[in-house]
């Protein structure tokens, strides 16, 4: 019973407190809103360029022709091969009929040539999927020493280079976000230090007349929590009505069909679930730390 | 019946400075006591130890029983429970009213609403101040925020009430009228009160025990002793 009046007290202590000492708490908010809202920029960015880099991979793929004297035995056997191979993901076997076929339908130009042959000029082939982009070249010379292969091809240059590019972008802005989450910290810490610091008489008062520490910390642990997510709120509002303002101009695609953004739902409200948690745990951790220095424990 | 007793107390802070040394001292319940010296003889010293503000270098301090020298830091919050204090800067929140500051120390250890507010306005009343528990301290004298820190300190009926020169800030008419009610205080809850102090005056007055302090050693502890006796030493 007594546990829980000193939690409710906390609570409504922090409340008051958040609006009794207005401008120190509007510093905190305002400070913690600004760089949440960076955050909220690099996480969006982040989550962007790494499944743009996703997407390119998925189209790094190696095509291969086998032989045209290739036999049924010889095309199993390449199939086990692949198999075999430790950085295939998946591949797809399509046979020269089918290409044939494929070719036919598409135009008629193609149909009334392939007619005219006695034979099917075609190959059969396999397009293989690879598990890491980064090793694609070796796996693609690996699959051309095989004996009943034709020839082995992946889309050299540009594609790969692109997706290098992607790569390290992701990284970046992966550091970038870690690095504005302790920029976060510090900040949203130190102003709740100040608005703890213009408060010391209150915690000396607290441990003179025996609170115990426990009762000391909880106020300010949950005004901590309320300034944070308080701060949390603006970020949270421009970033889901900015990306999907963003989203909606660009028509799901950036510069070029190529790179296509995250659809916003539920993509930003995750970003937002993040953005909240960021600012209460922040708050709370800078609120701890604060109060720690004024408790002698 | 003992309710302080200091044995073979030393205290020696991280600087080098010795403030309290081989002191030896009781109080029994009940006592109304002056704590004198000149600045910087201890006396503020002896009081943090009192209610474990100051840990002793070596030797034991006793309150209430209780060896507050090894009382462990998550405990102290406890024997604070028993113990009233009284500042010079008194030491009160701006932002509450009267009835808040003195509410706030019972709120802090937990009490419920129906226990605070008849506590609160018997401390109130004791104090004479009752009527101004709507106010803010910016809106009282300084004998007044005196005495809202006193009601503040005895809400909890604690054993004990440490002053740390209460009037250091107040005029001597004001200073009289504190001292007045401390010693009401004393006499009609037998509370004890140890009070440091450089008023003269007061001393004088109340003649009450007078322990004094220099250099961290008790040079005189009087039953009825009084300013001018300390001076001629």
């Amino acid at each position: 019973m007594k546990a829980i009046r000193i939690l409710t007290r906390g609570i409504r202590d922090a409340f008051k407190s958040v609006i009794r000492n207005f401008s120190l708490s509007t510093a905190a908010i305002t400070c913690s809103s600004i760089t949440l809202i960076l955050v909220a920029v690099a996480m969006v960015i982040s989550y962007n360029v790494k499944n743009i880099t996703k997407d390119l991979e998925k189209e790094l793929t190696i095509v291969v022709y086998m032989k045209e004297t290739a036999t049924e035995e010889q095309i199993n056997e390449l199939k086990n091969k692949l198999e075999t191979l430790e950085n295939v993901e998946d591949y797809e076997y399509k046979s020269k009929d089918e290409w044939k076929l494929e070719m036919k339908n598409y135009s008629d130009t193609f149909s009334t040539a392939l007619d005219y042959l006695d034979t099917n000029p075609l190959l059969n082939s396999f397009t293989v999927v690879v598990k890491d982009v980064n090793h694609l070249k070796d796996t693609t010379e690996e699959i051309k020493k095989i004996d009943t292969v034709e020839s082995a091809d992946y889309g050299e240059g540009m594609a790969e280079n692109l997706v290098k590019a992607f790569d390290v972008l992701e990284k970046i802005t992966l550091v970038i976000v870690l690095a504005l989450v302790l920029v976060t910290a510090f900040l949203i810490g130190n102003t709740i230090k100040l608005t703890i610091f213009s408060r010391r008489n209150e915690i000396e008062i607290m441990r003179l007349v025996g609170a115990s520490n426990i009762s000391i910390r909880l106020p300010f642990l949950f005004e901590g929590f309320f300034l944070g997510i308080l701060g949390s709120v603006i970020p949270i509002i421009v970033s889901i009505y900015g990306y999907v303002l963003l989203y909606d101009h660009f028509n799901g695609y950036l510069f070029t069909h190529i790179i296509r953004l995250t659809e916003p739902f539920n993509f930003i409200l995750y970003v937002a679930l993040c953005l909240l948690l960021i600012g209460a745990v922040i708050g709370m951790v800078g609120s701890y730390r604060a109060v720690r220095k004024y408790l002698k424990i | 019946m003992k309710l302080i007793e200091v044995k073979n107390c030393y205290k020696v802070y991280n600087n080098g400075v010795t403030a309290i040394a081989d002191l030896n001292l009781t109080i029994e319940k009940g006592e109304f006591v002056f704590v004198i010296g000149a600045s910087g003889s201890g006396k503020s010293t002896f009081i943090k130890l009192l209610y474990r503000e100051e840990k002793p270098t070596n030797g034991s301090v006793y309150v209430g029983g209780i060896n507050v020298a090894k009382l462990r830091n998550s405990k102290v919050y406890k024997l604070r429970r028993k113990i009233g204090n009284v500042f010079q800067d008194f030491k009160l929140l701006p932002k509450l009213t009267v009835y808040e500051n003195v509410a706030f120390a019972l709120e802090s250890i937990g009490l419920n609403n129906s226990e605070i507010r008849p506590k609160v306005i018997k401390a109130l009343e004791s104090v004479g101040l009752k009527e101004k528990m709507r106010s803010f301290p910016n809106q009282l004298s300084g004998g007044e925020q005196q005495r809202v820190c006193i009601a503040r300190a005895i809400v909890n009926e604690p054993k004990l009430l440490i002053c740390d020169e209460p009037t250091g800030n107040l005029d001597p008419d004001i200073s009289k009228e504190i001292v007045l009610i401390l010693d009401k205080i004393n006499k009609e809850s037998g509370t004890t009160i140890i009070m440091a102090t450089h008023d003269r005056d007061i001393v004088n007055r109340m003649k009450k025990r007078v322990i004094h302090l220099e250099n961290g050693v008790v040079v005189s502890d009087d039953k009825k002793g009084s300013y001018k006796a300390h001076e001629s030493n």
